[in-house]
């Protein structure tokens, strides 16, 4: 049981990364990792969001009548997103201003949804929680290293840290803007499917 | 003229997957065909277009602070904005259901045209992200309309332009690891920066006129007054 767990909470970081395998939840990882402590807050957010939906969701499974399921998991999805729209805009008003609509759109981010569909129907809560933890890290995972790198080329910082690359330093703007972000997503992808060996064909 | 201008910020400047990253999920499965590709543009400027006034009007007539004085005075500081969010995405499922059934009914060329991209747009995030994007910009209610056909339309643009691209690149050799996800994120970011010189046309009338005359000075006045 420990060993299948701790695969259910391990295998998302890397071998099934939603983002750079199973191609899920894209459009967020690009547009809140201009910095470091927006992706973090994203991260916290969509993890929060993803575990506990696979958990109610598979509390419900078997009650939920097939036809309808979809609505079922989008009234969850949504609502959870709403209580963590509502508990970001209370305690870190600042990160939520600059995240905007992108905490309303995890109810249309593929990987809560994906998830719910490909795994909490089939099995029980608590592989479920840890099912949507490890898919939620995995996600955040992607998102710090992108937030990393854009952050660094860009300001020359670490999560708002100054870092001693001499005075010679210019920032990139193009790694700021929306196609540094897609070329850095796309040389990650490139290096972490030639570390794992998966071919996509 | 104004909204002339919306629409082709919409569409070029601020391109609704290129510069914001909306419906990335549905343009990276479905770009391999240019047909489908185009297909689902379709569906996806039709729901757009559809969705966005329905959605202002909830907002505008329900949800929005103070917007349910017409009920009762009384509820003048009530704020359900918070509540934008189910209702936004109820609003879009059922309007997609909706415009289904009647394609169905009236058009079924088109509707087995479309096909099963119908209810995969209910997820597809650039609808839902046309919605909240038209709250925090206060957009009008004809500006919303004219907001969701053109940035449906740039989405079109984009998709139809990747999938033409996907196609070429089918006979070409790439490392393996570079295959599908990684080179296509690297050409829809080739794609972004060409879309940014569009970012050069400058569609506010007020700071393109070397000389205000007196009629865009007093516009200018009202408008900052406003």
């Amino acid at each position: 049981m420990a060993s299948a767990a701790k695969k259910l909470l391990m295998d998302p970081f890397s071998d099934n990364n939603p983002i750079t395998i199973q191609v899920l939840g894209i459009c967020s990882a690009l547009a809140v990792t201009v910095k470091v402590d927006t992706a973090i807050v994203m991260t916290l957010a969509l993890t929060a969001v993803v575990s506990l939906s696979n958990f109610v969701i598979s509390l419900m499974r078997n009650v939920i009548p097939s036809g309808i399921r979809m609505i079922v998991e989008m009234a969850v999805i949504a609502t959870l997103v709403i209580i963590a729209d509502q508990l970001l805009r209370a305690f870190l008003f600042d990160i939520s201003k600059q995240l905007s609509v992108f905490v309303g759109l995890i109810i249309t981010n593929c990987i809560v949804m994906g998830r719910a569909e490909a795994f909490a129907l089939q099995n029980p809560p608590k592989a479920s929680l840890l099912d949507g933890l490890g898919n939620g890290l995995g996600y955040g995972i992607v998102l710090i290293a992108v937030a990393s790198i854009r952050e660094i080329l860009g300001f020359g910082k670490w999560l708002g840290f100054q870092l001693p690359l001499g005075d010679n330093f210019m920032g990139n703007g193009l790694v700021l803007l929306a196609p540094g972000a897609f070329i850095i997503l796309g040389l990650l992808i490139w290096g972490q499917r030639t570390l794992t060996k998966y071919v996509e064909d | 003229m104004e909204y002339l201008n919306l629409a082709i910020k919409a569409i070029f400047v601020e391109n609704i997957l290129l510069a914001f990253f909306l419906g990335m999920c549905s343009f990276l499965a479905c770009s391999k065909k240019v047909d489908t590709a185009i297909g689902l543009g379709f569906a996806v400027i039709f729901v757009l277009t559809i969705t966005l006034p329905a959605n202002w009007a909830i907002h505008h007539f329900l949800l929005r602070e103070g917007a349910l004085v017409w009920v009762n005075p009384k509820f003048a500081t009530l704020d359900l904005s918070f509540l934008n969010f189910i209702c936004f995405i109820a609003t879009i499922a059922s309007m997609v259901q909706l415009v289904e059934m009647i394609l169905d009914k009236f058009f079924p060329a088109l509707y087995h045209a479309l096909g099963i991209f119908l209810p995969l747009i209910t997820v597809n995030c650039a609808i839902l992200g046309g919605s909240l994007f038209m709250v925090e910009r206060n957009y009008g209610a004809l500006e919303s309309t004219v907001y969701g056909f053109s940035s449906g339309i740039g989405w079109l643009l984009a998709i139809a332009a990747m999938a033409a691209i996907r196609k070429k690149l089918r006979y070409s050799h790439l490392p393996d690891g570079l295959k599908g996800l990684g080179i296509t994120m690297i050409m829809t970011g080739l794609m972004a920066m060409a879309f940014m010189c569009f970012s050069g046309i400058n569609l506010d009338k007020k700071t393109t006129a070397q000389d205000p005359g007196p009629q865009v000075a007093a516009e200018a006045l009202t408008d900052t007054g406003n």
